[in-house]
């Protein structure tokens, strides 16, 4: 389990990042996205509701809560992949209503996915190469005079390689991504994204399936974005990762913003317990429930 | 006695002949579409048509020089790609199967019609258009070659002309999947979600594929007609499905599959109907009428298809390492 990970050095916590007494919704001095009023609704079911919410700047914030919270829709909007029924966003002062979903890539915000995207019949080394931005070879008309891509596509390949053997998968570089192991993919899909230098990186469960002698590297790798003056939005489960790297928590439940705050302190937020609960945990204790407690109880343990 | 000289030289002849090139070339557009892209096209009939008629028409209605009516074929097949592509390519894939097989037959359908009989000579088709692709040859009349591929100039010809098209534009497929372009187009196939989280403009680049390929298939349907009339019933959804068989034979994700497919596919279906229709009139088959042995042939290629893709399923030239990912 995830409780083997030990850290191998205490990474440094941004502070200072919100205005105010952290609350759902509070201001940030420096936020990079900025949501409003967004709402995403299937049929009856409400996925989406957010008031407002803010991502700070330059630091590694995490987006938690219960199956179902609507984490993943949420994502999916801010990106363009999908549409809400209302509201407006902004990344780094620009609306992204309406903007096109590579468009957004365009503009520095690079998601990854929950169900892991590596391009199956794609080398490795492709996969990567497919990240970089502004190929002049991928216009049709110039693709075929391969004198006026080569050069780029030189140097594209040397960043890649680069990339990867941080990622520990250059041995791996021309062997089809399909023949990677789930935790790999992962690790693909995280290191393609870093192939366009992107601003904002929003990785939906990076860690889900990768084995815990990998999370480490995995973490360390979250950590180094930071350190290199990316933003980092990440969803995930696993509360000691939650604790160990994020500098800020947004908690989720039921298509809201329930509570927001320093990751110590949040947990212990009657709000965040009653999302991983239910309203109403002390009328009914059901046994769908025992895995959440789980999660607190690991949550508690963890903070004495 | 069969003659089986005659069924193998006629059989040799289908490797360089213009209705092998023409399959070639609209095999080669339907890689580009459903090998590099994923885009599921059953429409190539039509892009075939247009190329055909547009061709036809333009020289025969409007005395357009050889170049001009090329012209108007390939300018007919993006018009048709658009109207194909624009609503649909932001769809699921399925979606552009049933919208380019409906509009392929609604093509067909319109140039059968008497309606239009004046432009498209309706059932009956049209003919007498030759002659400035004839003018344009350089080779002095005479007959050429060594048997069985001896010629005259003017099937010289149309046979210089089609296979070189097919080598030119089969270098120019090799050239943009081998670039970014096609990396992008490789890509869309795998994961078009990925790719437009990389900030590729996916719906522009299916685009692009689907008028590439459809102009390859409108050339194809130039060449096709070249050595004979343009007949409406040609054009049927069954030459889709043709040029698909050519295409997995050969391997869909591969520059040669699509044309050593179709040496292969009409090198056969010229043998099996040679042999068929001897070994009838030799009294070998003596439960069958010579019509009957004219359908028994389709039914053997499609053994023999069928035998190759069970046995080498990724086409003669695909990758064998590939296989063992698809889902
Ligand atoms: N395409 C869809 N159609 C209908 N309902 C949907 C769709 N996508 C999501 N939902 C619903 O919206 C709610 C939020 O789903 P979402 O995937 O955003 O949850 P999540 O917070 O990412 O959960 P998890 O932690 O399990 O990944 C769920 O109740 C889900 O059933
Ligand atoms: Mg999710």
């Amino acid at each position: 389990m995830s409780s083997n990970v030990t850290p191998t050095s205490k990474p440094v916590k941004t502070t200072g990042l919100h205005v105010g007494d952290a609350a759902p919704g509070v201001r940030k001095v420096d936020p990079i996205l900025i949501a409003d009023g967004v709402k995403r609704t299937f049929g009856g079911l409400t996925a989406v509701d957010v008031d407002h919410v803010e991502v700070p700047r330059g630091a590694i914030t995490a987006l938690i809560g219960p199956n179902g919270a609507g984490k993943t829709t949420f994502f999916n909007l801010l990106t363009g992949f999908d549409k809400p029924d209302a509201g407006k966003w902004e990344f780094d002062g620009r609306s992204l209503a309406h903007v096109p979903a590579y468009r957004v890539a365009r503009m520095g915000l690079i998601r990854t996915f929950q169900l892991t995207k590596a391009l199956g019949l794609l080398t490795v080394m492709d996969n990567m190469k497919l990240g970089a931005k502004g190929q002049t070879g991928e216009n049709l008309f110039r693709s075929v005079l391969p004198f006026l891509w080569r050069k780029q596509e030189d140097e594209i390949e040397a960043k890649a390689l680069e990339i990867l053997a941080r990622f520990k998968l250059d041995t791996k570089k021309d062997d089809y991504a399909a023949s990677l192991s789930g935790g790999q993919r992962k690790l693909l899909e995280m290191a393609r994204a870093l192939m366009s230098d992107p601003t904002l990186v929003m990785l939906d469960e990076p860690m889900a399936g990768v084995n815990p002698a990998l999370t480490q590297s995995l973490l360390d790798h979250i950590l180094d974005l930071k350190s290199q003056g990316m933003t980092v939005l990440f969803v995930e489960h696993d509360m000691h990762m939650v604790r160990h790297i994020a500098d800020w928590v947004i908690v989720m439940a039921e298509g809201r913003i329930v509570a927001e705050g320093d990751p110590h302190i949040v947990m212990q937020d009657q709000a965040v317990i009653d999302a991983y609960l239910g309203a109403h945990h002390d009328a009914d204790l059901g046994s769908t429930d025992t895995e959440h407690v789980e999660v607190l109880k690991e949550l508690i343990d963890d903070e004495q | 006695m069969i003659d089986w000289i005659a069924i193998f030289s006629n059989a040799a002849q289908e490797l360089i002949s213009p209705t092998t090139a023409a399959y070639a070339l609209a095999a080669l557009g339907l890689a580009i579409h459903f090998g590099y892209t994923g885009l599921l096209n059953f429409g190539q009939a039509g892009f075939m048509a247009l190329g055909a008629y547009g061709y036809a028409i333009s020289t025969l209605s409007f005395g357009f020089p050889v170049w001009a009516a090329v012209l108007v074929g390939i300018g007919a097949s993006v018009v048709f790609a658009l109207i194909l592509g624009i609503p649909t390519l932001r769809l699921r894939a399925d979606y552009l199967a049933i919208v380019t097989i409906a509009a392929a037959e609604i093509l067909r359908l319109v140039f059968t019609t008497n309606t239009f009989d004046a432009l498209t000579g309706s059932a009956s088709g049209l003919q007498g258009y030759k002659g400035g692709f004839a003018d344009l040859n350089p080779i002095p009349a005479g007959t050429y070659g060594f048997s069985p591929f001896t010629y005259n100039a003017y099937d010289w010809w149309i046979r210089i002309v089609g296979w070189s098209l097919v080598v030119l534009l089969a270098v120019i497929t090799w050239l943009i999947m081998r670039s970014p372009w096609g990396r992008v187009i490789k890509g869309i196939r795998e994961d078009e979600d990925a790719v437009r989280a990389l900030g590729k403009n996916v719906y522009s680049y299916k685009m692009q594929s689907l008028i590439l390929g459809g102009v390859y298939g409108t050339l194809a349907g130039m060449i096709f007609v070249l050595p004979r009339a343009v007949v409406p019933a040609n054009y049927q959804t069954s030459l889709t499905f043709f040029v698909y068989a050519i295409l997995l034979l050969g391997g869909a994700a591969t520059i040669l599959g699509p044309v050593i497919g179709s040496m292969i596919f009409w090198v056969l279906l010229s043998f099996f109907s040679g042999f068929v229709a001897r070994a009838v009139e030799a009294g070998w088959l003596p439960f069958m009428s010579q019509v009957q042995a004219g359908q028994l042939r389709f039914i053997l290629v499609g053994i023999a298809i069928m035998l190759i893709v069970i046995f080498r399923p990724q086409g003669i030239f695909g990758n064998k390492k590939e296989l063992a990912f698809v889902k």
